[in-house]
């Protein structure tokens, strides 16, 4: 007999073991209900964070690329003007100047820039159809500087003065020196904007976090009174923040990793985006390089990480103000 | 805390007492704390399970509504819980499975001083206790199955370990041919058996049950009492907190009567 006073046959033995494994259960039900604790809402803010956080990151490692290419050129190479002065011929000057770096040590490639080359230098200040000869347009050197051999630039200077007193020297260190301030605020801004959208991802997190352990407020009493430990319970929500978060992140980077990747193969990308002209002949094609994509892949990860980690340490904190 | 050693699986339908009996010598066989858990070890054999000594429990600013309670609840004892309505019986019982701290007095539960507990101290106390709810607290979402196995599946044992013992028990309430139904299609009686079932699953050192037969008709109401009491004589300590006179009637026990949030020992 059975509690509800049902008489049934008693069975023959090993029946009941067969009649066991036979038994249908499926798949435990989640103890959550997935819908009841993430919604598609949530996956598409993770989404267009992460997005946004990559597209920052990478943009990060665009701009330093570039002002790494810039200041490798600019470092590898010197001018040396020749100013015209009275009762003075430039051209010889510039010659005489030509021979002095020509034979100094750790200089390569020296050469005299053309009057063409020079009129368009020029031609953004003084317009084009100019006639060069009637101004006093300086003679321009420009050299190579060996990779083997550092010169003595400072003692290059001194030759170069003693030779011929108006031509000085440039090594470019000053717009080296803008360069890397430039960089370092591109470099701050972007992990400034990274941090700020990383943080927002976290708290979007922590409010879905809250409201789900609070809508399940009655499963979660009763895992308190089966016995189920605060850590068993964190990790039965967890689980799910962590499937909202990749799937958010994973569609957010790879959004951003397919937006470079059409901005590379896609010529003058960058110059039909209205408003940046003078950006596109700053930092050229956005062709991002493999650094820049595995920056998105650490941001998809941080996203990730920080999203469960949130959810995680929120769920502590809501259930035990629950018990 | 608890480990399953292997056993044979008994027939269930062999009749009446000796049904249950079986039942529960199978559950005593089939779940037992390991040799050196914390919380059996704490328990001396006839020793006390529970004690309250001059305790006293008020909501914020509010009166108190549990005043000088003083009790024991030993092992393998049975009392029924009574008294009017609004006396206290559910501060009282909130107050037995950690629901709620008193604001004065000494509650030691399995040998612990629960105003120290720490979180997961208080999982492990809960794990010897069995939680019968009025409103059955079952999780709608879950099959009658997923609800009796969940005290085990929280353990983190695998399903196939446990899937014998949920089914022989839910065969045993009569509800073997409703385990894949959900608790919102269940009736009344139906739905006060899988939270029996859930209480029991684990065999607890001692089972609470509040108002267990308010939702079931009288003859259910008085199979319910049997297993209950089935249960005490195996060495499970049962308090069934009712206002139900016949069902305390029908069995001789100690009875712990709430007036005023005052307790006699009746």
């Amino acid at each position: 007999m059975t509690i509800n006073g049902a008489q049934k046959k008693p069975l023959p033995k090993g029946a009941m073991q067969r009649r066991l494994a036979a038994s249908n259960i499926g798949e435990p039900a989640p103890i959550v209900p997935a819908g009841t604790v993430t919604g598609r809402a949530l996956i598409t803010v993770i989404a267009i964070m992460t997005f946004l956080a990559a597209i920052t990151a990478a943009s990060i490692t665009l701009v330093q690329d570039a002002t790494t290419h810039w200041r490798s050129d600019l470092a590898r190479e010197i001018t040396i003007q020749i100013r015209a002065r009275e009762g003075a011929n430039v051209a010889a000057e510039t010659a005489k100047v030509a021979v002095v770096a020509n034979n100094f040590p750790g200089l390569a490639d020296v050469r005299i820039l053309s009057a063409q080359e020079t009129g368009r230098m020029l031609e953004p200040w003084l317009g084009r159809g100019l006639e060069l000869d009637t101004l006093p347009v300086p003679g321009i050197i420009v050299a190579r500087i060996r990779d083997d051999v550092e010169p003595d630039l400072d003692s290059l200077r001194v030759a170069l003065k003693k030779e011929v007193p108006n031509a000085s020297l440039d090594d470019h260190r000053g717009w080296s020196a803008r360069l890397s301030a430039m960089s370092d605020g591109v470099l701050f801004g972007g992990a400034l904007v990274l941090l700020l959208v990383l943080a927002s991802t976290a708290l979007s997190v922590i409010f879905a976090t809250r409201s789900a352990v609070s809508g399940n407020r009655a499963i979660v009493e009763v895992l308190h009174f089966v016995g189920a430990r605060d850590s068993f319970i964190a990790t039965v929500f967890q689980k799910h923040f962590l499937i909202a978060s990749l799937k958010g992140a994973l569609a957010g980077g790879i959004a951003a990793a397919a937006l470079f990747a059409i901005a590379a193969i896609t010529p003058d990308f960058l110059s039909k985006v209205p408003g940046t002209g003078n950006t596109a002949a700053l930092i050229g094609q956005l062709m991002l390089q493999p650094a820049g994509y595995m920056g998105i892949a650490v941001v998809v990860l941080m996203v990730v990480i920080i999203a469960t980690v949130a959810a995680r340490v929120t769920v502590f904190r809501t259930i035990r103000s629950i018990d | 805390m608890l480990e399953t050693i292997p056993r044979a699986i008994i027939p269930t339908d062999n009749g009446g007492s000796s049904s249950i009996l079986a039942l529960i010598r199978h559950l005593n066989f089939a779940i037992r704390p390991r040799s050196g858990a914390r919380l059996a070890r704490s328990i001396r054999p006839g020793g006390r399970l529970i004690r309250f000594e001059n305790v006293g429990l008020r909501y914020g600013t509010g009166p108190e509504v549990l005043r000088d309670v003083s009790f024991a609840i030993e092992k393998g004892s049975f009392q029924f819980l009574t008294g009017p309505s609004g006396a206290g019986k559910s501060s009282l019982l909130r107050l037995l499975f950690l629901s709620q701290r008193p604001t004065r007095g000494l509650i030691t539960l399995f040998g612990h001083d629960v105003s120290g507990l720490k979180p997961d101290t208080v999982a492990d106390v809960r794990r010897q206790i069995g939680i019968v709810f009025q409103d059955f607290r079952l999780l709608d979402h879950m099959t009658t199955y997923d609800n009796v196995a969940l005290p085990l599946r929280i353990l983190g044992r695998d399903e196939r370990t446990y899937r014998p013992e949920v089914i022989e028990l839910l065969q045993w309430v009569g509800l073997g041919e409703r385990m894949h139904a959900l608790p919102p299609v269940l009736s009344g009686g139906e739905k006060q058996r899988v939270a029996i079932a859930r209480a029991l699953i684990r065999r607890p050192e001692l089972l609470l049950a509040d108002e267990p037969t308010g939702n079931v008709d009288p003859p259910l109401a008085k199979r319910l009492l049997h297993l209950f009491t089935e249960l005490h004589k195996s060495g499970t300590a049962v308090m069934i907190a009712t206002h139900d006179l016949s069902l305390m009637e029908q069995f001789d026990a100690r009875r712990l009567v709430l007036n005023e949030g005052r307790l006699y020992d009746d």
